[in-house]
């Protein structure tokens, strides 16, 4: 497997450090590491990488500034660290623009696998032909005539079910916050009703998944949003 | 309309008026106008039917004074043995107070409620016990005798002939729940009296002959009727403002009575308490001590004391002691910013010439009293040995002002020799009449310096000598000329009025003088309070003020966590050392809030004074005061600074109380972020090694190796290091849990939800299980942090999976059991060993003590205290044929408005 892309790891602790390095360039990535948020945040600029890989718990300053930094003037997939039980940390980060992220400790598979996803859906965006029809397993979203089919049968969707839908749609792969999905589904003055989000993902599990209680593409990320998961994920 | 609404606010008072009587036992009384009328037996046969109502009807004390009926009447009445007191040689048979508390009974029966204690009894008075009996919850049924009602024993005393001392005071009878007349027309009762069924045939005879007479007993049952309507016409009015037939009370009207130092203040007294009543008045009592009143001997003082206190159980709202110079002026002001509408005042005796003098207090206030109405109460006052003049203490100043005086008596000698030497000198250049003026400075500035006494004697000498040497004839006493009469007569006016200013002036300053002592002893002690920093320091602060300003010992008892007074440890290094505190009355004046001991209404006999100490919140302990000198304590203005220096230790003591707390939730709140710190740091120590160590077992693995064995190695490697990376978490997980450490993030959620991220973690370990999940689809929403029930649901699953054989299915459901939901994980495994049901939820316990199934046993005790944490909680049992169980309930709550229904399809 070989890849031309170059990553930037952002990361104190040398021993990851050494390993996440050592991982992707045995997957044929170009990887820069830096142990300082400035440096990373440099790095971005002068470097132009097609991912980076960042800790949040930096000595020098707070993650969420260098995702906002690098949000500043680029589109660049940012894939953050946290460790388990900063849940709050998680959303923070992806709210303020990271496109995923990942618990420590994490396999080097996983690692890999979201990294390719990041890049996958970073040159789909590149193509820029949106298509109008969506897929996922059996179930086809036409986009532009707003109908959703399930194997064969029509499902009906109410305007609210198909919008949040959509959303997740737009937002394939990665993990999407409650906040924004209320934000782009019901406005920002439903930011509180967290609920509305749950309530609505459940009615989605129920019209489109075979066994809501054990979705297969409308996955919770507890304690921080939802994934849509496509086939190729 | 508005008019007839019964205000709020009074029926909210009746309605804890009524609710804290109804707590009370109830109090009947048995009225009757004198002795023999049948109250004792009309009392029993009341008994009587209660008892056969199936009542707890107890005997506390009967006086049967020897009658056959009323004998007759108690039997079969159980009774409750006196209790035997030693008094002087005399063994006293006495109610048993103590008795009485401990049984409860339903009904107790204590006859003559005007009854005063033998001496060595809690309470000096019977209505005293009758009233902690009535406090303890008790229905209690009592007598009395119109005579023994405090209001009216004056008048009795005056029409009888025969004054009683034992008297009950009027509120006792007004606040009873029930009163019945027993009367007896007095044919029928002398009747009674000849045939000797009240009295002995002695008795009976010396009774006819002087209490017992026709006229007495007319008199009496007239009183008693009386005194019983009035009581019936306050519960008419009562209930007619209840039932808003009518406002009858407008404007409350409020009586002050003015006392003044005589002997006739007590029946001034009296007479406004009665006023009070016929009016169903407010009223107050006030003493204005004026300086020249503050030379008054200690036993006319005391009589102050007594009578303000006399007020207070006749139902006077306030007593208080008042200072000023013009008495007239201190009470109108105090009327007025008390809103009094009625002055009491006596009527002193005094001479027509002093009258014409000087205006008696009462004409004053007749001329100033606009607003005011003014009684004006003449009475004689009751013939009393007077008593033996005695210094009052606290003009130990007057020692002082004593011994002035005989100096003073040398100098107006001297001062008069003097005068005359220099007087004869300057003749031979002044006239007789300016030498005169040397004589009068001399009179003045003796009577300054020293007062009347010496003054008059400067000016008697200085006349003398004047008359002596310079009058002619001279050196002879014979006046010629009658002109020097006016001399004289001015001289001596000078130096009286002279010294009576000063004298005036000098108790002004001796009082003033007092005063600031006092203030200054406040600000002391006010001041040291405020900088102690430890119980024992108050402690100490306040009894070494105590001691020295009343002159007496003292000792604080402070109550330790069960409200029960610790005494205080012999103090040796002071020497201040109560020997003979009593525990039960300290318990008491704690319990109570109320002075007990010398000088109160609780156990006066007892050698010590009990002051509570409270303070806003609660009673922060007890003063205990033993009086050298019982006069430091007693007097009014002392009493008055005693209490304000117990209010001032309470608040340091409530103040220090509160410094503890703060600086315990410091504590707390500091240790809490140390252990957090410490936790996230540790957390954060053994996680990083970890993660390296995960990562790069994973990516040897992956990349592969030839060798199928060190293939095995590799992956046995990961495995170990993954359980290695569990056993952390979940170590770590427990500790934040026993910190108390945990933010629950509860939120509004859907179990399906929680319950499919969970089963997705748990994939890698349920895949050789099938599991079933069935959840009643309107299930509401549950509040709950998601990520700490996921954790409980990976548990549970992850233990399902490893206690039950492959194969086999695990089933998860919900319903809803009452206010909660029930969430059940069963598998069907070999179900758990008899007895450990509760073990298992132990950290480190294990279905099997020793087994090959990897995990340490920590994950139910997670599990179980995440639920606790959520107001739930979980168990597990058995499931027939085999397997078991593990259900937590979660409350259900109010869940947030669901978003509005949008039904039209897309």
């Amino acid at each position: 497997m070989t890849s031309t892309a170059t990553v930037i790891l952002i990361e104190d602790e040398l021993q990851i450090q050494r390993f996440v390095q050592a991982a992707l360039e045995e997957a044929g990535f170009t990887v820069y590491s830096t142990d300082s948020g400035k440096q990373g945040v440099i790095d971005c600029g002068t470097r132009k990488p097609d991912a980076v890989i960042l800790d949040l718990g930096l000595p020098d300053m707070d993650g969420i500034d260098v995702i906002r930094q690098i949000r500043s003037w680029s589109h660049v997939p940012v894939i953050v660290l946290s460790a388990r039980t900063q849940e709050a940390q998680k959303v923070s980060a992806l709210d303020a623009g990271a496109d995923d992220y990942l618990t420590k400790p994490f396999g080097t598979a996983e690692l890999l696998a979201r990294i390719r996803a990041q890049l996958r859906r970073q040159s789909r965006a590149g193509t820029a032909t949106q298509e109008s029809i969506f897929t996922i397993g059996n179930i086809q979203v036409d986009l532009a005539n707003r109908e959703v089919r399930r194997g064969d049968a029509l499902v009906s969707l109410t305007p609210i079910e198909f919008r949040l839908l959509a959303a997740l749609i737009r937002y394939a792969g990665r993990v999407v916050t409650q906040r924004q999905l209320l934000k782009e589904v019901w406005g920002p003055s439903h930011i509180e009703s967290g609920h509305y989000v749950r309530i609505y993902m459940g009615h989605l599990r129920h019209k489109l998944e075979a066994d809501p209680a054990q979705p297969r593409y409308l996955l919770t990320e507890t304690g921080v949003g939802y994934r849509l998961l496509t086939d190729a994920d | 309309m508005n008019h007839l609404r019964p205000d709020p606010d009074a029926l909210l008072e009746k309605l804890q008026q009524e609710d804290a009587r109804q707590r009370r036992g109830r109090l009947k009384i048995f009225f009757g106008g004198c002795a023999g009328v049948g109250k004792t037996f009309a009392m029993l046969s009341a008994a009587h039917a209660r008892l056969q109502e199936g009542e707890d009807v107890l005997v506390g004390v009967i006086e049967t004074h020897g009658r056959r009926d009323t004998e007759l009447r108690l039997q079969g009445l159980p009774q409750l043995p006196l209790k035997s007191l030693n008094y002087r040689d005399k063994t006293l048979y006495e109610f048993d107070l103590d008795a009485a508390l401990a049984r409860r009974p339903g009904l107790l029966l204590v006859d003559e409620l005007a009854h005063s204690n033998a001496e060595g009894s809690r309470h000096p008075k019977r209505w005293q016990d009758v009233e902690e009996l009535c406090s303890a919850g008790i229905d209690v049924y009592t007598t009395l005798n119109v005579q023994h009602l405090e209001s009216l024993n004056d008048v009795v005393g005056q029409i009888t002939g025969i004054r009683v001392a034992e008297t009950v005071p009027d509120k006792v009878f007004d606040l009873a729940d029930e009163v019945t007349l027993v009367d007896l027309p007095p044919e029928e009762l002398l009747q009674r009296l000849q045939d000797g069924k009240v009295y002995m045939a002695q008795q009976a005879d010396r009774a006819r002959k002087h209490f017992f007479r026709k006229g007495n007993l007319i008199a009496l049952r007239e009183m008693a009727l009386r005194r019983t309507a009035d009581r019936v016409d306050a519960q008419m009015r009562e209930y007619r403002s209840d039932q808003s037939i009518q406002p009858v009370w407008q404007a409350h009207e409020r009586i002050l009575v003015g006392l003044g130092p005589g002997p006739e203040a007590e029946q001034l007294v009296r007479t406004a308490a009665r006023l009070a009543i016929s009016m169903k008045a407010e009223w107050l009592a006030a003493y204005v001590e004026t300086p020249a009143l503050q030379t008054l001997g200690h036993a006319q003082r005391q009589a102050i004391v007594d009578n303000l206190r006399l007020a207070q159980t006749l139902g006077a709202t306030t007593t208080a002691t008042l200072s000023g110079d013009a008495v007239s002026q201190v009470l109108l002001d105090y009327a007025r910013s008390r809103n009094v509408s009625r002055l009491v005042v006596g009527k002193p005796r005094r001479s027509l010439f002093m009258r014409l003098l000087v205006p008696s207090v009462t004409d004053q206030l007749a001329k100033e009293a606009s607003d005011i109405d003014l009684h004006v109460v003449v009475r004689q006052p009751p013939q009393r040995h007077k008593p033996a003049p005695q210094h009052s203490l606290h003009l130990a100043a007057n020692a002082h002002l004593t011994g002035l005086k005989k100096r003073g008596y040398l100098w107006a000698l001297a001062i008069s020799a003097t005068t005359s030497v220099i007087a004869g000198m300057l003749l031979q250049y002044f006239e007789l009449s300016n030498v005169i003026m040397l004589y009068l400075l001399g009179v003045m500035l003796i009577s300054i310096r020293y007062g009347r006494g010496p003054g008059i004697l400067a000016s008697i000498l200085s006349v003398s000598a004047f008359d002596f040497f310079f009058v002619p004839p001279k050196l002879s006493f014979t006046v010629s000329d009658t002109q020097y009469l006016l001399t004289f007569g001015i001289m001596l006016s000078v130096a009286l009025v002279i010294s009576n200013l000063t004298s005036s002036l000098r108790y002004q300053a001796v009082i003033a003088n007092y005063r600031e002592r006092r203030s200054l002893a406040l600000y002391e002690i006010g001041k040291e309070l405020a900088s102690t920093m430890t119980t024992r320091h108050i402690v100490d602060v306040s009894v070494h003020h105590i001691a020295s300003l009343f002159q007496s010992r003292a000792a604080i008892l402070l109550p330790d966590a069960d409200d029960k007074l610790q005494l205080p440890e012999a103090d040796h290094s002071h020497g201040h050392t109560l020997i003979d505190i009593d525990p039960g009355i300290a318990q008491w004046t704690y319990d109570h809030q109320e002075h007990a001991g010398l000088g109160t209404n609780t156990l006066p006999s007892s050698p010590i004074l009990y002051v509570p100490l409270k303070a806003p919140m609660r009673t922060r302990g007890v003063l205990a005061i033993v009086p050298e000198n019982q006069a430091a304590v007693f007097l009014p203005e002392q009493r008055q600074l005693l209490d304000t220096f117990a209010a001032q230790i309470a608040l340091a003591l409530e103040r220090k109380h509160y410094v503890e707390v703060a600086r315990d939730a410091l504590i707390s709140m500091e240790s809490e972020r140390l252990r957090n710190s410490l936790l996230s740091a540790i957390s954060h120590d053994l996680r990083t090694p970890l993660t390296s160590l995960l990562g790069m077992a994973d990516q040897l693995r992956h990349a592969g190796d030839a060798d199928p064995k060190r293939q095995t190695a590799l992956d046995t490697l990961y495995d170990q290091a993954f359980r290695m990376q569990q056993l952390v978490v979940n170590l770590l997980d427990m500790a934040r849990l026993q910190a108390g450490s945990v933010q629950l993030n509860s939120q509004w959620q859907l179990l399906e939800e929680v319950l499919g991220s969970a089963l997705r973690a748990m994939q890698p370990v349920s895949q050789q299980h099938r599991i079933l999940v069935a959840l009643p689809a309107d299930l509401p929403l549950l509040q709950f942090d998601a990520v700490l029930l996921e954790r409980v649901f990976c548990n549970l699953i992850d233990n399902a999976c490893k206690y039950s054989p492959p194969d086999t299915t695990i089933h998860i459901s919900a319903r809803v059991h009452q206010e909660e939901v029930w969430i059940t994980v069963a598998d069907e495994g070999q179900g758990l060993p008899a007895g450990m049901e509760t073990q298992i939820f132990q950290k480190f316990a294990r279905g099997q003590a020793e087994s090959s199934k990897p995990g340490v046993g920590l994950g139910l005790s997670i599990c179980k205290a995440i639920i606790q944490a959520h107001g739930g909680e979980l168990w597990a049992e058995d499931t027939p044929p085999h397997g078991t169980r593990f259900i937590f309930s979660l409350p259900l709550g109010q869940p947030p408005a669901p978003p509005l229904a949008e039904d039209s399809p897309a």
